[in-house]
């Protein structure tokens, strides 16, 4: 009986009455990256290198070398991420608890809102518009920002002007809120960084970067699939790499939904 | 007068592909005085001083004074065609392929008397303009061609040879987001380059003339990130046996030498970008290439690097991206080996500065993209080996050449 509650889990996993929706975009080498000036140093996209493939470097095996960032493709930052966490105790990804792998979460669905204008900014009104129709957001749970912005084609996607990169995000109130006010365990996106593309001229700047990695939450970006999760009532897993003193890592987002939801 | 080249239709694909015969390639250590030469485009012989007359052959001893005191010294171009021989049937396999050629004794006007390669509009008792070229075994040749222009002079059999021009040919330009690459695009449609296939990497980033370059009549922009394994050999898949010039243009330009820069990743990224580039470019257009050395009008014919003058001797502000041209140029000369086989010949354009984003705080003299661009067309028509742009490569190509310890430390002060 002890077991009951995760026996009951399988079953629902066997008979579908609970479906695992991969969230993740696949890690290639022309996934975008973040730009940031050229005169800083850059984030390494996905690199694959083949050691063999059934040939005279490895007759019988294939397997790759890979090199990337830890901010490469459909990854989690870590409070140590930004200047705001660095002192935090638990802040890299090696002390990262094990407890915080698997959370709740919230979906806040504003996609009509982000077609309508890519530098779209959520904000303290709307998410309490969406409490007065799902309920308050609970403490320690995920919220997601839906912007279906991982339809788009990877140009678009990217959305690079001359003024940089116009993609939608949370403006600095709504992160101090959520994080202060509702506790959320972490933040996610869609898009490429938790923050808007003009998110640097926000006050403070990168308001998602500063207020979760400040109070020791999480970041998730580059996530798809986010219109196969209901508002709420959905679980996350989000396990990252255990790299030494990380700052962040690719991962593999699953969503546990119940069917129907 | 020159027959005009006839634009090559499709290959038939049930047709075997000839493979690339070569010139015989032997030549003494002494010979390879005229290889240097011929390589830069040079017409110099050595010379003794003291009997101030020129050797050709290349031999060891003045055959005056005996001296070993031998120089290389540019000579005057002109002579006259004493005499003109055609080849019906030559017992040498790449000649016999080429038959009929004609090749004559020249006197030049500076005393020697040398057997030379005929332009078709050359007839025994004309004036000439001599060169030394680098025929497709990689050896230095003596070329004689019209003083003046003549209608299709560069379209001649035999000139065509000894070159790598891209009238006809299908080039590609590994990278076009940056305007060395976009004027070499313009440059070589410019020069009758059939195909301009021109790579972009992360198509997702917005580029500076993206327009311009995509409004080039008969461009095909392709996807190509020559840091990815993956992405050169794909694109190889698709276009590597219809590349006759590979044109690398890839760059990555940052300054800084060894203290004044924080961490690795900058060079990791310069060496993923400039020579695992040129690693992963060879490896997958160069075997092909090599296979196609003698595949008709439109055969592979050159291979061209962009390569700093700095791949030469160090320069410290520039100090690492200096040394992965160092690098760059090492590897060009394995490349260069192994393409040789198939008579593709490699062809080094070193620059100085350019006037470009990142060369923006150096004083004059920066090179124009466009100039380069030029070279390079100048150097493919011409069949020229290793090619020097602008005032800063050619001071250091002769301070190099004179002292390479001295250059190495005026550049380090």
């Amino acid at each position: 009986m002890k077991n009951a509650p995760l026996a009951e889990f399988a079953s629902a996993l066997a008979s579908g009455a609970v479906k695992i929706v991969d969230l993740t975009f696949t890690l290639s080498p022309d996934f975008p990256m973040i730009v940031l000036p050229p005169e800083f140093g850059q984030a390494m996209p996905m690199r694959i290198q083949q050691i063999s493939r059934y040939n005279d470097a490895g007759p019988g095996w294939y397997w790759n070398n890979i090199t990337l960032c830890e901010h490469t493709g459909t990854h989690f930052d870590a409070p140590i991420h930004w200047y705001t966490g660095k002192d935090l105790p638990n802040a890299a990804l090696d002390a990262l608890p094990a407890a915080d792998m698997i959370a709740p979460v919230c979906v806040i669905d504003c996609s009509a809102e982000a077609a309508a204008d890519a530098d779209f900014l959520l904000t303290v009104p709307a998410v309490e518009a969406w409490e007065a129709r799902h309920g308050r957001i609970p403490e320690r749970n995920w919220v997601l920002l839906r912007t279906d912005w991982s339809k788009k084609d990877m140009r678009t996607y990217a959305n690079l002007k001359d003024d940089g990169a116009h993609t939608p995000g949370p403006d600095a109130e709504v992160m101090r809120w959520l994080v202060h006010e509702r506790g959320i365990i972490g933040f996610g996106t869609e898009t490429i960084g938790t923050d808007a593309g003009q998110g640097v001229h926000l006050d403070p700047p990168m308001p998602a970067h500063h207020y979760l990695h400040g109070a020791g939450r999480y970041g998730l970006q580059c996530l798809c699939n986010l219109d196969q999760l209901p508002p709420t009532g959905a679980m996350l897993v989000t396990a990252p790499l255990k790299i030494e003193n990380g700052s962040g890592s690719p991962l593999r987002v699953l969503g546990l939904v119940t069917n129907g939801t | 007068m020159t027959e005009p080249l006839i634009r090559p239709k499709r290959k038939d694909p049930l047709k075997r592909s000839r493979q690339p015969t070569l010139p015989p390639a032997w030549r003494s250590r002494t010979a390879h005085v005229l290889t240097r030469v011929a390589a830069e485009g040079r017409f110099a012989m050595q010379f003794c001083p003291a009997c101030e007359i020129y050797c050709y052959p290349s031999r060891e001893a003045c055959p005056q004074c005996l001296t070993a005191d031998l120089i290389v010294k540019d000579a005057p171009r002109d002579g006259v065609i004493l005499s003109e021989t055609t080849v019906r049937v030559p017992s040498d396999v790449y000649f016999r392929e080429r038959a009929p050629w004609r090749i004559g004794l020249v006197h030049l006007t500076c005393g020697p008397v040398l057997v030379s390669h005929l332009h078709g509009d050359c007839k025994e008792g004309n004036a000439v303009r001599m060169s030394f070229q680098i025929d497709k075994a990689g050896q230095a040749v003596a070329f004689a061609r019209p003083k003046a222009e003549t209608p299709f002079m560069s379209d001649d059999k035999q000139w065509r040879e000894m070159t790598a021009d891209p009238k006809f040919r299908r080039v590609l330009i590994t990278n076009g987001r940056t305007p060395v690459g976009q004027e070499i695009a313009q440059a070589l449609k410019a020069a009758g380059a059939s195909i301009l296939f021109v790579g972009i990497a992360e198509p997702w980033k917005p580029f500076p003339g993206e327009d311009a370059l995509r409004g080039i009549e008969g461009i095909d922009i392709v996807p190509l990130d020559v840091s990815d394994e993956k992405s050169v050999f794909d694109l190889a898949a698709d276009i590597g046996g219809k590349v006759d010039i590979l044109i690398n243009t890839s760059e990555h330009i940052r300054a800084g030498g060894l203290f004044d820069r924080t961490g690795t990743t900058t060079s990791h990224v310069e060496i993923g970008q400039v020579y695992m580039g040129l690693v992963h470019l060879a490896q997958a257009f160069g075997p092909a290439m090599r296979s196609r050395g003698a595949d008709g009008t439109n055969s592979a014919a050159a291979w061209v690097n962009i390569l700093s003058a700095y791949a030469l001797t160090n320069w410290p502000k520039f100090g690492q991206y200096s040394a992965v041209q160092a690098a760059c140029l090492s590897l060009s000369q394995c490349l260069r080996a192994e393409l040789r086989p198939g008579g593709v010949r490699v062809m080094n354009v070193f620059s100085g500065p350019l006037d470009v984003e990142w060369f923006q705080t150096l004083p004059p003299p920066k090179v124009a993209p466009r100039a380069l661009a030029a070279s390079v067309v100048r150097g493919l028509k011409e069949g020229l080996e290793d090619v020097f742009v602008g005032e800063v490569a050619e001071d250091i190509r002769k301070r190099f050449a004179a002292n390479p310890k001295a250059l190495e430390r005026e550049l380090g002060e």
